[in-house]
Formats: C-alpha cells, sequence, structure tokens
C-alpha cells in the first residue's frame, strides 16, 4: 500500500452558542463561560438550549436566508470563516477541485415541522405546502447551500451519522483528499437541531432531555445531579489540505490529522456500548502509531445522560488504565449542550488552541462528581496547565451505535 | 380595487420575497425577470403569496400573466374585484 498523504488543518470557522469565532469560543472555554439560555420550544415551553447568535448576512444575502435553512446558514458562515482563517485566494482555485462535506445528525426535521404546523393554520389544504419543501429538506441541504453560495462545482454532500457526524465530515475529507478526488476540503459538521421541537420530545420521552433552574448549568456531563442532554445548535468546518499543498502555498498549519477510528455497536437503537467505543479509540490509536501514553488531551462525548456518561467513562478505563500520567480529559458540552451533528468538530476545535497555550480546557458545572465517572486525568470546573500537549483525541459517539474518534497531532514538519 | 392598488398589492409581495431588491425605481411595463433577480421558484412565490394573502388561485397555464408589473394589473385586477364583489 502507498503511504498515504499528510493531511493538515489549515483553517478554522465555527459557531457555538458562546462564540462566533475560534478566538472568542477558546476564550470562553477558558473562562468558564456556557452558553446555554432558554428557548421557547413549540408545543413543550421553555427549555434549556444552545443558540448561536452569528450574523447569517455576514456571508448570504437576505433572500438565500429566507429561501434558506438555518442548518444552510450556519454551513455557509463556517465555511467562509474557514476559508477567510486559510488564506486560501480561493477565487483564483479551481472550484471543481473543492469538495465540501458536512457531517448531520438528522436534516428536515425543522422545515417539515414549520411546513405542518403553517398547513395546520389553512385547514391542511396541501394546496398551501411550500414548495421550498424538497429543497430544504433533502439531506444534503447543507452542503448545498454551502456550493451555491461559494460557487463550489466539486462533490458537496452531507454524512448523516447521528451524533458521531461532525468527526466523520473531517474523516471522510481526509480520506477524498489521499485519494486525490479534491484538493482543498471544507468539512465537519452542522446542526440545526432546536427548530424541532421533535428532537426535545424524543429525548423527554426518553427520560433523557435535561432541565434546570439555571440553563446555564443544565448540561453538567459527570455530575451525580446530570439528569440529560442540552440540545443545542451549531456549526465547524475545517480547511483541510494535504501538507504539500499546504506548504507550497506558505499556509498556516492548526494541526495534522494522525489517525481515525468509526465502527458500529451493532447492539442496540440507543444504548451505547462500552466494549465498542474502547475498540474505537483502540483502533484510533493505533491508526494513529501511537500508545495511550501519547495522548495528551481526550475530549468526551459524554451528554450528561445517566447511564451514557458511565459508559464511555467504562471505556476510557479501558482503554488508559489506571491514568496515563500526562492524558487529560476534558468535555466541551458542559458549556455549549450537545450540538448533534456539529458535537465533534465543535468539541475538537475548542481544544486545538492547547497545542499553542499547553492549557486544557475543563469541564464546568460538576459540583458532585459521580464516583463511577471519577476517571483520572479529568479537567474540572477550571483551566489546568499541561506538560505537553502533543496529541489530542475527539470521541463523538452516536444513535444506532456508530462511534468515532479521532486524533490530531500538533504539526511538526 | 384600481389597476395602481393592484400593483401595490404585488410589489409588496415582491419586496417579501426578493428583499435585497431596490424597488423604489420599478418599470410596470418591462418583464419583472429582467429587472430583478427571480427565478422560477420566485415566481411560485407570487402564486403562493397572492393565493395565502388574497385568496386568489392563478392557475399554471395562466403564469406568463404575471411577467410584469402592467400584465399583472391586467390580469389580477378583474380577480380582486370578483372577488370583492363576492364578499
Amino acid at each position: 500500500m502507498p503511504q498515504l498523504s499528510r493531511i493538515v488543518i489549515t483553517g478554522v470557522g465555527l459557531t457555538a452558542p458562546n462564540g462566533n469565532s475560534l478566538a472568542e469560543f477558546r476564550s470562553n472555554l477558558l473562562a468558564g463561560i456556557a452558553g446555554v439560555e432558554f428557548l421557547e420550544v413549540r408545543h413543550m415551553g421553555m427549555q434549556p438550549a444552545g443558540v448561536c447568535h452569528f450574523d447569517p448576512l455576514k456571508h448570504q444575502k437576505r433572500k438565500e436566508a429566507r429561501v434558506g435553512t438555518r442548518a444552510g446558514s450556519i454551513s455557509i458562515y463556517c465555511a467562509r470563516e474557514a476559508l477567510a482563517d486559510s488564506g486560501l485566494d480561493f477565487a483564483a482555485f479551481p472550484k471543481d477541485r473543492v469538495g465540501i462535506y458536512i457531517g448531520c445528525t438528522e436534516h428536515g426535521n425543522v422545515e417539515t415541522e414549520n411546513e405542518v404546523h403553517a398547513l395546520s393554520k389553512f385547514n391542511n389544504d396541501v394546496k398551501f405546502w411550500s414548495h421550498y419543501h424538497n429543497p430544504r429538506t433533502v439531506a444534503n441541504n447543507p452542503a448545498g447551500e454551502t456550493s451555491l453560495n461559494l460557487g463550489v462545482t466539486g462533490p458537496a454532500y452531507t454524512i448523516g451519522a447521528a451524533c458521531a457526524a461532525g468527526n466523520l465530515g473531517v474523516i471522510h475529507a481526509a480520506q477524498m483528499l489521499r485519494l486525490g478526488e479534491v484538493d482543498f476540503a471544507l468539512c465537519g459538521g452542522v446542526s440545526e437541531s432546536i427548530g424541532t421541537f421533535g428532537i426535545f420530545a424524543g429525548f423527554k420521552s426518553q427520560g433523557a432531555l435535561a432541565s434546570h433552574p439555571d440553563p446555564k448549568k443544565a448540561s453538567r456531563p459527570f455530575d451525580l445531579a446530570r439528569n440529560g442532554i442540552v440540545v443545542s445548535e451549531g456549526g465547524c468546518l475545517y480547511a483541510l489540505e494535504r501538507l504539500g499543498d499546504a506548504q507550497a502555498r506558505g499556509a498556516k498549519i492548526h494541526a495534522e490529522i494522525a489517525g481515525y477510528c468509526v465502527n458500529s455497536d451493532a447492539s442496540d437503537y440507543v444504548l451505547p456500548n462500552p466494549e465498542r467505543q474502547a475498540e474505537c479509540m483502540r483502533k484510533a490509536i493505533a491508526s494513529a502509531g501511537m500508545s495511550p501514553g501519547d495522548i495528551h488531551i481526550v475530549n468526551t462525548h459524554a451528554t450528561a445522560t445517566p447511564l451514557g456518561d458511565i459508559q464511555e467513562c467504562q471505556a476510557m478505563a479501558a482503554v488508559f488504565g489506571e491514568g496515563c500520567p500526562g492524558t487529560w480529559i476534558n468535555n466541551t458540552k458542559s458549556f455549549i449542550g450537545h450540538a448533534m451533528g456539529a458535537a465533534g468538530a465543535l468539541e475538537l476545535a475548542g481544544n486545538l488552541p492547547s497545542f499553542d497555550d499547553l492549557t486544557v480546557h475543563p469541564t464546568i458545572n460538576v459540583d458532585n462528581l459521580d464516583p463511577k465517572c471519577a476517571l483520572p486525568g479529568l479537567v474540572l470546573n477550571r483551566p489546568r496547565k499541561a506538560d505537553r500537549v502533543d496529541a489530542m483525541l475527539n470521541n463523538s459517539f452516536g444513535m444506532l451505535g456508530i462511534n468515532s474518534a479521532l486524533i490530531v497531532k500538533r504539526f511538526v514538519p | 380595487m384600481t389597476q395602481d392598488q393592484c400593483k401595490k398589492a404585488v410589489l409588496a409581495i415582491i419586496a417579501d420575497i426578493a428583499p435585497d431588491e431596490d424597488l423604489s425605481d420599478v418599470k410596470s411595463d418591462v418583464r419583472l425577470r429582467d429587472q430583478f433577480e427571480l427565478d422560477s421558484m420566485d415566481f411560485l412565490d407570487i402564486v403562493m403569496e397572492l393565493r395565502k394573502r388574497h385568496g386568489i388561485e392563478v392557475p399554471e397555464a395562466d403564469y406568463g400573466q404575471l411577467a410584469s408589473l402592467d400584465s399583472c394589473a391586467e390580469y389580477l385586477t378583474p380577480k380582486f374585484n370578483a372577488l370583492e364583489a363576492r364578499r
């Protein structure tokens, strides 16, 4: 097998409930500032949710924003910001050599619910059903809207992978770059899920929806009093390139893709499987040519469900044993809730600056650590300095038993 | 309803479906498509909004009647007035 090209991250564009740029997001993660607020959800009243406050009109015409979807607006914002960060001369770049790969947990629920609700005002007469329903709800919508906005004529599609989708967007882009299918990729994940009551109601029916009088404390992975998921929107797209291309144009390099694994539990629709999660992490570490002790930050997937957090901790203990002295563990959902398809990509981005500042952002809202989640190396409530940050592993798991672990490392030429 | 009032009703719809356009100097005898960035989906928007806001139906065979403001007024004013007469 020929040696694989090295793939590097050369740009980051994001919107999170607590920041609309990597700098703002990182600053709030280090300052302990959460971004969850109360949101009026159809049929359900006020619920804690992660709401983004970026300006869609920074990169879209008003008509584009009106005709398109929230997921489309988030994707376009993130793609344009990533492009700007990459410093690529995009006007001169061949647009048929650009790929757009966007992970989504789901798409179309928001638009369908809105349309059904609007139709009920017209006595359910389908002649009032919008002609935009199909283009808004096709599964490739966010990627397609981004290709329209950027004039990209290369492959642009979404990757459905439940809440592992953000990682999968990046992994898939790395694979396409290595295959030579494209020369520049915009990839990651997005979520517009706060616009659908069905997601909130579904988690509530499962006994997995968070509640708390203070929305900023509602997302509390690893805390004894955790009671479920805070649903969030958001997005994070990366510019990815082969190392040679990035170096040839003198690009700033944030990090290098070191290894990854995607596997499946094949055991339950919703319940996680710690054995398969551990296997996923081990295979990712092996694919990077590393040992567990070489990983200096592990960003957990933990969503603050009573059982899921314990199961991920079991998987972590199986991989990292009694703890690797230089391995620190954190969780970003404690700040922003669960950004669904965006989660993996956003959570990785929040940790990338650790390569430069050697600081690990904490897991906040842990007032009483659940003893079953008391992993060695957990960074709780305050950031901490690390002696070394050369590699980080990002866990993202999803329903129907899809697991992903993505490892990035400090770029060393 | 006069033809001018009908044109204003159509312009109010266009203002919503094409919010980036400057509608201060619309030429009523020139095709709307030649003055603004309007595609086939936008014309379906005009048809849908006429239905939702005013209860007016435009059969597909008559979509060509919506080409310019003048032709809209010619075609739609009798429909507005017929509806008014039934109320």
